[in-house]
């Protein structure tokens, strides 16, 4: 559905006299199939929403291609643009207008006539949550409406590949898990392909079937959340002590039982271990019988921040 | 480091059939882009009420103040002088100020979610110019009535070939400023080039006065200033002299302005950035 081929988006900026170039997006590859819903995944200036507009026709690629939905971005941008959907940050719609009719509009550009627009946008208020907000306007919607009145914008024409991008930036926690679920429906109930960016880990866990890290404009990561995971071998299996004169003979029981060296900090010892949740039951016998007391035992799954972690090393989580 | 991105499964479609456009659908977009414009300007009652009122009030306090002039300019009737002028300054000037409604537009992200759409890119900005010249149409209507009704002396088709000139020029002045808007996205930036543009052309075109009255120097420096050539144009259109070179010279200027505006803004709306 999209295959990009070393995408190279370069801005010149001016810094007082001096000009320069940033390599936004600096040789993209990347491939995504049908059905698919993938998280491009990546801090805040990483080039994610700057790859999107790549691939969504609104700027063209400085080096590169990419192919969308079967056509070419640079050659064929009016067969990409019918054949995608997109919901940008910025939204789409004007606050004063009346939402129904930015429905009618976006689908009327898409060459429908003002029927069908009228039909499917309908159609698209129910599935949304949308009920009663035909005449209503944007600017008088929660942050919650306005974005499910983006994603009908993006719908209306039946695309079968849509960009989302950043769709639940800004957005109190129920609102999110609401969105999420729209997002789920979009492809198990339509057999959509999703590409949406998101710099939140739990978000592209949750929805996507594969992720793709990007950072300084390159990939430097891309499969499923799992395997992502497993890449960083093992959990994290942290044992706090209660008396600190001990942590040397604990560190050496869970060094067997990790096959490296843990790390050791005041009561605390951490190491990842290979399937940590197996490990443990054997290890507080072990700590019993050598009479060793615990305050406290953790096994922490890793997180996709712990893959950009390993991946990068530094955390997503820094300039959220 | 780069990694390619493979996808866990892959079933390629066919692609739809290739587009084809016809050149019906050109004016269809614009049509919806220009009726979308429309109907959120005649939801603000201030934009319609200011816009009637504008001509109104331009031509009951400024009219008087010409009238003693009349004789000294060449004119037997004020009114057949000064409607004219003030048809262009209408034409003018409102629609240089049509980018600050787009740069509002810019940033709800309504002009992304249009460009995301196949739609001509020049129907986009075609759309809104025929709202621009919707109201120029309209004020040159309620100008042009008020003109006979106070004793303007203009045959009909001269009044007609007039506002056609004026509806050119400000489709002309209406584009550079939604090429200009989309360019710099910032009233800041929008507002005082636009002043920098205003000054120039109230003051060389002899829109309130006749620039051949005035001292033969200004007289030819404000023959550098196309607007001009629009306004000679368009008030020897309403005295009925439709032979002179200055109708020709005119409309082959408002005709030049209108392709070059279009020209630019259809590239804005391309090849806009954000």
């Amino acid at each position: 559905m999209i295959r990009a081929r070393g995408l190279v988006q370069i801005f010149q900026t001016r810094q007082g006299r001096q000009k320069s170039e940033v390599r936004a997006v600096d040789g993209v590859d990347l491939d995504v199939a049908e059905g698919e819903v993938v998280s491009f995944l990546g801090p805040n200036g990483a080039g994610k929403t700057t790859t999107l507009r790549m691939l969504t026709t609104l700027l063209r690629p400085t080096e590169g291609e990419a192919r969308v939905a079967g056509y070419d971005v640079a050659t064929q941008p009016v067969d990409v643009r019918r054949s995608i959907g997109y919901v940008s940050q910025s939204g789409s719609t004007s606050g004063e207008a009346r939402a129904g009719e930015e429905i009618l509009d976006h689908g009327m550009l898409y060459g429908m006539s003002q029927a069908d627009a009228r039909r499917r946008g309908e159609e698209l208020f129910a599935q949304l949550n949308l009920d009663g907000m035909w005449d209503r306007k944007p600017r008088s919607m929660s942050g919650g409406q306005r974005r499910r009145l983006d994603i009908a914008m993006g719908l209306v024409h039946e695309p079968r590949l849509v960009f989302l991008d950043e769709p639940t930036t800004g957005l109190d926690p129920q609102a999110r898990a609401n969105l999420w679920e729209v997002i789920a429906e979009l492809r198990s109930r339509r057999g959509m392909t999703v590409f949406l960016t998101t710099h939140y880990l739990d978000e592209a866990d949750v929805l996507s079937d594969r992720v793709i890290i990007i950072d300084h404009g390159r990939i430097v990561a891309a499969d499923t959340p799992d395997n992502l995971k497993a890449q960083v071998a093992g959990d994290l299996v942290v044992l706090e002590l209660a008396d600190a004169a001990k942590v040397g003979a604990a560190a050496q029981m869970l060094e067997r039982a990790a096959g490296e060296a843990p790390e050791v900090d005041g009561h605390t010892v951490q190491a990842r271990v290979p399937r940590g949740g197996k490990v443990v039951p054997g290890l507080m016998r072990e700590l019993t019988l050598a009479d060793i007391e615990l305050d406290t035992v953790e096994v922490r799954r890793p997180t996709l921040d712990d893959v950009f972690l390993t991946l990068t090393g530094r955390s997503l989580r820094e300039d959220v | 480091m780069t990694h390619t991105a493979t996808p866990t499964a892959a079933s390629p479609t066919p692609p739809a059939l290739p587009y084809r456009r016809t050149p019906g659908l050109f004016w269809r977009e614009s049509f919806i882009v220009f009726r979308r414009q429309l109907r959120m300007n005649l939801r603000n009652p201030a934009w319609v009420i200011i816009g009637l009122m504008q001509p109104v009030l331009y031509l009951l306090l400024f009219g008087p103040l010409l009238k003693p002039l009349a004789g000294q300019i060449g004119y037997e009737n004020a009114y057949t002088f000064f409607v004219p002028g003030l048809l262009v300054q209408l034409g003018l000037f409102g629609a240089l100020f049509a980018g600050f409604g787009l740069i509002a537009e810019w940033r709800d992200g309504v002009i992304e979610a249009e460009r995301v759409t196949p739609a001509s890119r020049t129907a986009l900005l075609v759309g809104r110019l025929m709202r621009d010249c919707l109201q120029i149409l309209v004020q040159a209507c309620v100008l042009i009535a008020l003109g006979y009704l106070m004793g303007m002396e203009t045959p009909f088709r001269g009044a007609v070939l007039g506002v056609l000139i004026t509806l050119g020029v400000g489709a002309a002045c209406a584009a550079a400023s939604n090429a200009l808007a989309l360019t710099t996205k910032s009233e800041d930036v929008l507002a005082p080039v636009t002043n920098m543009v205003m000054m120039p052309v109230l003051l060389l075109s002899g829109i309130f006065l006749p620039m051949n009255i005035s001292e033969a120097w200004l007289d030819t420096l404000s023959k550098w200033m196309p607007t001009r050539h629009v306004v000679d144009a368009v008030r020897t259109s309403f005295v009925g002299d439709f032979d002179g070179g200055m109708l020709l010279w005119g409309t082959l200027w408002t005709v030049g302005l209108l392709a070059l505006a279009i020209w630019w803004g259809t590239r804005t709306f391309r090849r806009e950035n954000s």
